[in-house]
């Protein structure tokens, strides 16, 4: 007797794939997602916003203050909407959502500048958005500094000088880290890639138990190793279309830059598909019906992108959920991915990323082919 | 063929959570037999025939399936058996021949193509071997799960209700080719509720509630039973059947087209009814030997549904 039989597996996997075309909703969707959160994500990544609406608390009602606020307004990023009396007001907006902004000259501005003194223009910023309100807070002390160097002109060109004559102090709210626009791509992968594989590959597995079909599939000689790679291995394809659609569109569409080295991205994505697969195996074993496995599976998925540093920054998270977040395949394959992709990571850099996956790896297969029958009981 | 028997289990115990569901079973299963395995819903068929071929395993007893113990080889006896489910359990989304096909490789049938071809052909279902498995009309899809589960030749088939729900034509039809298949030497197992089926088998088993009652060959159940049968014809039987039916000893009657047939297994209370019954001098009665016909419907009906009420889990 033979521990597997290619010619059992092949027939498991064609199999898989002839369901896998008939089923047009599926189908569609392993496709249609991707591309469309990358477009709702990407066009918040592409668009710098613009007319955030700003409020400004006036100390010093100075040429030289006008002029920088003109400056700024000019820039399109902001926009002025009103004025507070203090900061408690100013804090109060941040909070509600009324503002993105408060900007705070303050007193005697124009005196601090003439005199070289270098006086503080206090940004607090609703960080709690930081797409929305990063690539504003990136160009303010630029839109600053030109506005001031048209004003100070004649006389007073020398304090315009080669330093800025005002320091642009920003005061992040809500989210002290911030969190750079283009590093969205390359969790969305993970987010992606996690929320289809574990959900197709759970919904196909126990499909098979509910429709009553695992009964006669177990009837025959099949083997348990036959039919777990026999049905998982079509999914793994499918994360590399999904992955070649989502790369495509990224670097088509929103001009995120592949700085790193392919392959350390290829042989890290390979693994994290086949940690998610496995994963999506370990639920089917737990569920009985294809709603339950949906709903476990989304019950994962939700962690995967809380937790993971693609909604906030890892090392901003308190201690406990850094540690659930370093249990999830999705946190290594982030920080993989954004090595690789923007950072221009090398197969050398990421190893310890690989192995942290590697290791889940172990512990959910292991898991999973302990739970694995291949009776009904 | 051999003298060894095809399936031969003892003590065969299944217990899910709590409930036993089949409790301490015996059964021998001569080889090349049409064995009929008889009993109410939810009286443990489904369950022992999934124990004898692997599918669940048992919490007690043992047995061996065409030479091949229960419990260690159940992928030598998966080889050799066909096993028709209850539900169909075909791929509704392949088509016809793409699930024969998968069938075909599952078991590493040499010739794959021209086998189903074969099959296909065989079913006439040659022309609509492209059509979805789904859409196939209950019948077809009974003679469809059959063939499927014969093509890699086995020598037992174990036969789960395998007419539920299917036009009476067509299970004659299927009958056809089960005492065919039997003629060629393949032994069948074969689970039913109906009486018409449970009269073509060799052999009968009968459970309740996870216990085997009877097991005898068919022409011997009516006297195990101790049925004692008196024909009734006359005038107005249908209000004659009314009135016996909530007389002393009278445990069925059944209507054959212009006759009563009343049985009891209580002799003496039955005697004393059909005496009185006599004296009336309304309807001619007549003692008859008790056959096969009375003995099944005795034991369909006087059997409720096994499902008990206070059962924790879904029924599989
Ligand atoms: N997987 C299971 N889990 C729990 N109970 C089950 C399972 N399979 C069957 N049962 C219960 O076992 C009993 C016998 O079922 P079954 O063998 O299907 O009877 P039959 O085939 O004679 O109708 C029923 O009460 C059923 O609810
Ligand atoms: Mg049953």
């Amino acid at each position: 007797m033979n521990i597997f039989s290619l010619a059992r597996f092949l027939a498991i996997l064609v199999k898989e794939f002839i369901q896998m075309r008939r089923d047009r909703v599926t189908f569609a969707m392993m496709i249609g997602v991707p591309v469309m959160q990358l477009l709702l994500f990407g066009y918040a990544i592409n668009t710098d916003p613009h007319d955030l609406p700003t409020l400004i608390e006036m100390n010093d009602d100075s040429p030289t203050a006008r002029a920088v606020l003109a400056g700024m307004e000019v820039s399109e990023y902001f926009e002025f909407t009103g004025v507070v009396t203090g900061p408690s007001e100013g804090d109060r907006a941040l909070r509600d959502g009324r503002a993105n902004f408060v900007v705070a000259i303050p007193p005697d501005f124009e005196r601090d500048i003439l005199r070289g003194h270098v006086p503080s223009l206090l940004v607090s910023a609703d960080a709690s958005d930081p797409t929305a309100v990063g690539s504003a807070v990136a160009a303010l002390q630029g839109i600053v500094d030109a506005a001031l160097r048209d004003t100070l002109s004649g006389p007073l060109q020398a304090v315009a000088g080669t330093s800025s004559p005002v320091s642009v102090v920003v005061h992040r709210q809500f989210n002290p880290e911030g969190v750079t626009a283009i590093n969205i791509v390359p969790g969305l992968l993970g987010i992606i890639l996690s929320m289809t594989m574990v959900m197709i590959t759970s919904v196909a597995m126990v499909r098979e138990s509910e429709r009553g079909t695992m009964e006669a599939l177990i009837a025959t000689p099949a083997r348990p190793l036959e039919v777990m790679l026999g049905k998982i291995l079509p999914y793994v394809l499918v994360g590399y279309v999904q992955t070649a659609v989502f790369l495509g569109f990224a670097g088509g569409l929103f001009q995120v830059p592949f700085n790193g080295d392919g392959l350390a991205f290829f042989a890290g994505f390979n693994l994290y598909i086949v940690v998610n697969l496995a994963l999506g195996f370990l639920i089917s074993t737990v569920a009985r019906t294809q709603m339950q496995a949906m709903q476990i599976s989304f019950f994962t998925i939700l962690p995967t992108i809380l937790l993971s540093g693609f909604m906030f920054p890892f090392a901003g998270m308190p201690g406990w959920a850094q540690v659930l977040g370093t249990a999830l395949p999705a946190t290594h394959f982030l920080r993989l991915t954004r090595k690789v992709m923007l950072k221009g990571g090398e197969l050398a850099d990421v190893t310890g990323d690989m192995r942290a996956m590697g290791v889940i790896l172990a512990v959910i297969t292991l898991v999973a082919m302990l739970r694995y029958r291949q009776t009904l009981d | 063929m051999t003298d060894t028997p095809a399936i031969k289990v003892s003590g065969l115990t299944k217990r899910f959570g709590k409930k036993t569901v089949v409790d301490g079973f015996d059964m021998e299963v001569p080889a090349g037999a049409i064995y009929g395995f008889l009993g109410p819903n939810g009286s443990g068929k489904t369950t022992t025939i999934r124990m004898m071929c692997g599918l669940l395993t048992p919490d007690g007893g043992e047995g061996q399936c065409l030479g091949h113990d229960i419990r260690r080889e159940p992928a030598r006896i998966k080889e050799n058996v066909g096993y028709m489910t209850q539900k169909f359990s075909l791929y509704t989304d392949l088509t016809i021949r793409e699930n024969l096909d998968f069938m075909a490789r599952m078991y590493g049938l040499k010739n794959r193509r021209r086998v189903v071809d074969e099959t296909l052909r065989d079913l006439g279902l040659f022309e609509r071997g492209g059509q979805l498995a789904g859409s196939l009309s209950g019948g077809w899809k009974q003679r469809l799960a059959l063939a499927a589960c014969l093509q890699h030749k086995p020598r037992l088939l174990l036969l789960d209700e395998p007419t539920a729900g299917v036009d009476p034509k067509a299970r004659r039809d299927f009958w056809d080719e089960v005492r065919r298949l039997s003629r060629a030497g393949v032994t069948v197992l074969v689970s039913t509720h109906y009486m018409d089926e449970a009269v073509q088998c060799d052999h009968i088993t009968y459970i309740a509630y996870g216990k085997k009652l009877i097991s005898a060959p068919a022409t011997e159940i009516p006297a195990r039973i101790g049925l004692k049968t008196w024909r009734v014809d006359g005038p107005d039987l249908t209000g004659l059947e009314a009135e016996l039916t909530a007389r002393p000893g009278v445990e069925q009657v059944a209507r054959f087209g212009a006759v009563l047939h009343v049985s009891g297994t209580d002799e003496a209370a039955l005697t004393a009814t059909v005496a009185a019954q006599k004296a009336r001098g309304t309807h001619h009665w007549q003692e008859k030997p008790a056959e096969l016909e009375e003995a099944f419907i005795y034991l369909m009906t006087s059997a409720v549904d096994n499902f008990a009420v206070d059962i924790e889990g879904e029924a599989a």
